[in-house]
């Protein structure tokens, strides 16, 4: 501890070298903190994924929809607790740019497999009893261009589905907001009912898109899966099974491998750092020849002097390294500014601690080699030494 | 011509002088070269899924859609409605009728050779005009698939991205086998991320005995595209959205391109902040090491307008090679590599190659010039600054 003044006076020496070095690593944890955010990003759906959810779908691929009448058959199968369907609406509101994920639901099934989502209950109530009614994820009827109330009527056309018989678009009454209990479960979903959607549609009437079923607390998913797709093996509409968090990974890997390419990049931007940044140490080290052989005239074991100097480099990327994933994480915490990408985009815990290690790491091999010049410096020849 | 001289006598000492200081000087020559390579990299996703999304797309063919449709997965039509569209006026007639087909378009789902996970492909159904329509398509590999019959024909991409792909293999799709009879390219265009068959057969397979999703057509010309696109708005029969495939295909890879693009940027912008900093030191730490040399220039009669010039001439120097040096590893590692990706309009898997462009070559060059010249000039005005008394007195 008593060598923390002549560490800092040793920062203070050439002040815009540090802050400049300061901010260069600085920016690398800021990129750092960002780009884990997006890698995080594109797996939430597999992070959230409940692991004892299945998911059901048509064998080719999901845009295949299966029957309704799945349902009660699905339910039969040993192991299956609760069986619920959901299909893709595709619902635009007012212009494509307002473009959400937007599914019609069994109102009286969904919150059983989807306890995540919490929702008042006489909101809940009033949903059951609105033929119309759509309930909203909180950051959904947030957005700024959107801003919907309860009590909201909006007006929703669907490309997919077109407009139902005899309206010009889908009326649907906000009848709640519905919030969530996982930290980083999107909420950007609307979900309206399923029978009203039927009824109104004015073609695939029966069918769904897919199946989420939970099962038994004792059943082994890939047993459960297996039965299932036995059960519709060799109809007309053949089913795949799979796990939540498997299907979620299979869409994520869709995207391409973007955990390769955002370590590729990182890889780049650190040893750009780590080459700058420990080029100008040894550099500060290097002036200071003459000072560290009169700290080891007057007693400085070798051993000492190589700690403060790995001391500064440890001090420069802590401080630089946790300010950036700090600033990251807050800007982030404060505003998304890419909500239309990714609805929830946030710093993971994970990343703040291997952002500290690194930086800790960084510290320790750009201070390496100066540290080893003035460990191995004899006292004599240093002292010697002028300018 | 005095002060030109001054300038390059300076600034050729300080080039002869960096050996001296090499380590410097390498760590900011590599410092832009990092910054220039990623930007070139990360650009080069961009550009190739650009590329591969507007090369099929030319200004003399077209697609129809059903209107208020935004892309070929949403957008039906009937048998009745394709029959009028390729009759229309301003479609080519060939000898084997007009150059339209009639398509459809599906995705199934295979997994992808790299991951083992599964992946949208699209399967589109083509009618025998398509040859005529697209104008581009080659058998590299077998031959075109027959109509009426179970077999398939395979894009370039899709083959290389998907597992089970190859020529002669079979493919099962639900309840039916398919034969894969040949692969094709179509001059490194979207077509190659997709598998084709006969639309009738997959018309019968997918139980839409009368339904297609678009039409493509081949113009007489580029001019008849108005005349072409009147007839059918003015026809009360048809309610319908008609487009150039290149605008089509400009739509339809706007989301994924502003993406991809959009990250490259942000992540560029704050690795030049990163680099530029490093410049900067560089270029102090070079500026201070010569005090007493600057300063006895000064003393001798050099202006100080050849000293900041010749500070800034070494930083560009240096930014320069680091900018080729970047540019040319990002050229070496990422050109042509092949890579798939899902596009967000149709939800389906789209192959591409990095393309790392003469324009992505320029704005590299041109980055690390500016990074270049910012880092050098501060450094060259404290050096200009300096009070050439006490400078000469440091040690």
């Amino acid at each position: 501890m008593k060598y923390l003044g002549l560490i800092w006076s040793n920062l203070k020496r050439k002040k815009l070298r540090t802050v400049l070095t300061l901010l260069s690593i600085f920016v690398a944890f800021l990129l750092f903190g960002f780009l884990f955010a997006i890698k995080d990003a594109f797996g939430a759906g597999v992070k959230m994924a409940d692991a004892d959810r299945l998911i059901v779908r048509h064998k080719v691929s999901f845009i295949q929809p299966l029957p309704v009448s799945y349902g009660v058959r699905i339910g039969q199968v040993p192991g299956v607790q609760d069986v619920t369907h959901l299909t893709w609406f595709g619902g635009i509101y007012q212009d494509p740019k307002n473009f959400f994920a937007s599914m019609p639901v069994d109102q009286d099934q969904f919150f059983v497999l989807y306890p995540e989502y919490t929702l008042p209950p006489d909101q809940l109530d009033h949903w059951k009893k609105t033929r119309n009614g759509a309930i909203v994820g909180r950051s959904l009827a947030d957005r700024k261009t959107l801003n919907w109330k309860v009590g909201d009527i909006v007006p929703i056309t669907s490309p997919i589905w077109g407009q139902p018989a005899n309206q010009p678009a889908w009326n649907f009454e906000i009848c709640g907001i519905f919030d969530t209990t996982k930290k980083s479960a999107d909420t950007s979903t609307l979900y309206f009912r399923y029978d009203y959607f039927d009824e109104a549609r004015t073609r695939g009437k029966g069918e769904v898109g897919w199946y989420t079923i939970r099962i038994a607390k004792n059943a082994a998913p890939e047993t459960v899966a297996k039965k299932i797709d036995e059960q519709f093996a060799n109809s007309p509409y053949e089913t795949k099974t799979e796990t939540e968090a498997a299907m979620m990974t299979g869409f994520a890997q869709q995207m391409g491998d973007i955990g390769a390419i955002l370590i590729a990049v990182l890889s780049a931007v650190f040893f750009t750092i780590l080459l700058v940044a420990g080029n100008t140490m040894s550099q500060s080290v290097r002036e200071r020849t003459e000072e560290i052989g009169v700290l080891k005239a007057i007693g400085f074991s070798g051993t000492l002097v190589l700690l403060l100097v790995l001391a500064e480099s440890c001090v420069i990327a802590l401080l630089a390294g946790l300010a950036g994933l700090g600033v990251a994480w807050m800007l982030l915490a404060i505003k998304n500014p890419v909500a239309q990408w990714f609805p929830v985009l946030q710093v993971p815990d994970e990343a703040m601690m291997l952002g500290a290690v690194l930086a800790l790491g960084l510290g320790i091999a750009t201070g390496a080699l100066p540290a080893c010049y003035a460990l191995r410096l004899r006292t004599a020849a240093a002292l010697r030494r002028n300018g | 011509m005095n002060w030109l001289s001054q300038i390059l006598s300076i600034a050729v000492f300080n080039l002869r002088s960096i050996p001296a200081r090499l380590g410097a000087a390498l760590s900011a020559v590599i410092g832009i070269a990092g910054v220039v390579a990623v930007l070139t990299g990360v650009l080069a996703i961009a550009a190739g899924f650009r590329k591969a999304m507007t090369v099929s797309g030319s200004e003399d063919t077209a697609i129809v859609l059903r209107a208020g449709s935004d892309n070929e997965m949403n957008s039906g039509l009937s048998r009745e409605e394709a029959r009028l569209i390729a009759e229309a006026p301003g479609v080519l007639r060939t000898a084997e009728g007009p150059a339209a087909s009639s398509e459809l378009f599906v995705i199934i789902d295979i997994p992808k050779r790299s991951t083992g996970t599964d992946a949208n492909v699209p399967l589109r159904g083509v009618s025998s005009a398509v040859y005529n329509v697209r104008g581009n398509i080659e058998m590299v590999q077998g031959r075109r698939f027959e109509a009426g019959k179970n077999e398939v024909i395979v894009g370039v991409g899709a083959a290389r991205a998907f597992r089970g792909l190859d020529a002669g293999s079979q493919l099962k799709i639900g309840p039916d086998t398919w034969t894969i009879t040949g692969i094709f390219t179509s001059g490194g265009g979207i077509a190659e991320s997709e598998i084709w068959t006969d639309a009738a057969v997959l018309q019968s397979a997918y139980k839409r005995p009368d339904g297609f999703q678009s039409v493509y057509v081949r113009l007489e010309s580029e001019a008849a595209f108005t005349g072409f696109k009147d007839a059918l708005t003015s026809n009360p029969q048809l309610q319908i959205k008609t487009t150039t495939l290149a605008e089509h295909y400009a739509e339809q890879s706007s989301g994924t391109s502003g993406f991809i693009t959009g990250i490259g940027i942000f992540i560029a912008v704050l690795m030049a902040f990163g680099a530029l900093f490093g410049a900067l030191n560089t270029m102090y730490s070079a500026v201070s090491a010569r005090t007493r040399e600057i300063a006895t220039l000064r003393a001798i009669g050099f202006g100080r307008g050849p000293v900041i010039v010749s500070v800034l001439v070494e930083s560009l120097i240096l930014a320069l090679a680091g900018g080729v040096l970047g540019a040319g590893l990002a050229w070496l590692a990422f050109d042509g590599y092949q890579a798939a990706t899902m596009n967000f309009q149709t939800f389906s898997q789209v192959t591409f190659a990095f393309a790392v462009t003469p324009a992505l070559l320029f704005t590299a060059i041109l980055t690390a010039s500016v990074l270049g010249l910012v880092g050098g000039l501060f450094p060259a005005i404290r050096a200009a600054r300096m009070p050439i008394a006490s400078a000469l007195r440091e040690v």
